[in-house]
């Protein structure tokens, strides 16, 4: 043992070896679970999802995130590895961070057909809409007695409907976060237009300054607009057919059942 | 001329001072002992929303089953116990009110799942919405709070690790001595996984 000589304490050695178990320790669960890859809204990894069933929930998908910014991703997994369907998916959905960074947006809808488990993992930003209580219904109605019969397409389907569903048509959640609706627009009352132009004319009216500042800019902006267009270039546009998550997390939200 | 080249040689002099120091690592046991406490605050904050849950779930669960009045009042008991126990950020390296947290919180467990197990011989409760929302919220919080204390666990092992591994061994032993190891939860046998709630 080269390395313990370098110690002269006692504790030298011990505190080697701990530092070693730290090190193993944080190393072993990194490596303890192969998940699969996030190639797209839909994983069908157990391959249980029928290939026409698969493109139509892959638009509703696309579609909803067009929408709201939320990414429900589907995956079916063949194997949970030994863990409770529970931690897996939360490590699942941290692993391919669904959801925008700063709003946590992201739902994973996780089936593990052998161990005959299914979770909906819910991210940070959507537990307050997405509720335990509403998934578990969901998980419940929807899904488990299909999947007991079998029908893996069906039930995946109206799972991600009713998902959907709960996600889009809660009118308080959305007037809460206005900044998650495209088409939401801050009303603007035209009794403050009118007063600002009132204040504005009459301050060209009564200050020569004003006024000479103001025509200075009006004529600067005009003449400046003329010739420097074509200056301004969009933001980098990364398309490309691929699809990723956007950096969002989950706290264990949402509800797991089993058929 | 000569002052204010020497002030700025001085003042270049302090940035690049600033840079080599945080460039070693000085900002990594701050850093990761705020990550750590934010951490522990969410655990409790999980802790908190399930005692949030109790009062309304004893209240249903009256309704239907009032002659299991012994397990009604030992949840009752021990949530209380368990409210009345709260750790500050300061004192996580305190591993004996760390060890107490974790034993409140340990017997308000076993006392839900005795309360759970029992409302298994309650049809009519068992078919109750109230109580069915209850219980999909109860089991969604036992995983947020598993979830909760994975990551403070692994935030204090990091933590922890930086305080006595190079070079943060280092600044440990200098500008931080004030800084000691936080106390992690111990592990004890069953502690980890919530108590199963099957429906």
């Amino acid at each position: 043992m080269n390395a313990a000589g370098i110690f002269s304490a006692n504790g030298g050695r011990k505190r080697l070896a701990a530092a070693l178990v730290v090190a193993l320790l944080a190393i072993a669960p990194a490596l303890a679970i192969n998940f699969p890859a996030l190639t797209g809204r839909v994983v069908d990894q157990a391959n249980i999802i029928q290939p026409d069933t698969r493109v139509a929930i892959e638009q509703k998908l696309a579609d909803l995130e067009a929408k709201s910014g939320i990414q429900l991703v589907v995956a079916t997994v063949n194997s949970l590895e030994g863990q409770e369907v529970e931690p897996y998916a939360n490590e699942l959905f941290r692993k391919w961070a669904l959801g925008e960074k700063q709003k946590n947006n992201g739902v994973l809808l996780l089936v593990a057909p052998n161990e005959r488990r299914v979770r909906i993992e819910v991210g940070y930003g959507l537990e307050g809409t997405l509720t335990d209580a509403l998934s578990k219904v969901i998980i419940s109605n929807a899904m488990a007695p299909r999947f007991k019969a079998g029908n893996f397409s069906e039930g995946t389907s109206r799972g991600v409907d009713d998902i959907i569903t709960v996600l889009t048509t809660d009118a308080s959640e959305w007037q809460k976060r206005p900044s998650l609706r495209l088409d939401y627009q801050q009303p603007v009352d035209p009794a403050n237009w009118i007063l600002l132009a009132a204040l504005f004319g009459f301050f060209i009216l009564v200050s020569p300054t004003f006024r000479w500042l103001f025509f200075n800019i009006v004529l600067n902006v005009l003449a400046s607009s003329g010739s420097s267009r074509g200056g301004y270039s969009g933001g980098s546009y990364s398309g490309g057919g691929g699809f990723s998550g956007g950096g969002g997390s989950s706290g264990g939200g949402g509800a797991s059942g089993s058929w | 001329m000569v002052v204010s080249m020497a002030r700025i040689r001085g003042f270049f002099a302090v940035i690049l001072l600033g840079l080599t120091v945080a460039g070693c690592g000085y900002n990594t046991i701050p850093t990761l002992e705020v990550q750590a406490k934010a951490k522990w605050s969410d655990v409790q904050n999980n802790y908190q929303r399930r005692a949030d849950l109790i009062p309304n779930l004893v209240s249903t669960v009256q309704g239907y089953a009032k002659q299991e009045r012994e397990v009604l009042t030992s949840v009752i008991e021990a949530r209380a116990k368990a409210t009345s126990v709260k750790i500050d950020a300061s004192q996580l390296t305190d591993p004996e009110k760390v060890k107490q947290f974790q034993d409140a919180q340990n017997q308000l467990s076993g006392a839900l799942g005795r309360l759970i197990a029992v409302s298994e011989n309650y049809p009519d409760l068992k078919s109750n919405q109230n109580f069915l929302a209850l219980q999909s919220q109860l089991e969604g919080t036992e995983n947020r709070i598993a979830v909760a204390r994975r990551d403070y666990i692994e935030s204090v092992r990091a933590y922890n690790t930086e305080l006595r591994t190079f070079p943060g061994v280092l600044w440990a032993s200098t500008f931080f001595r004030s800084n000691k190891p936080m106390a992690e939860f111990a592990a004890s046998t069953g502690s980890d996984k919530p108590p199963q709630v099957k429906f």
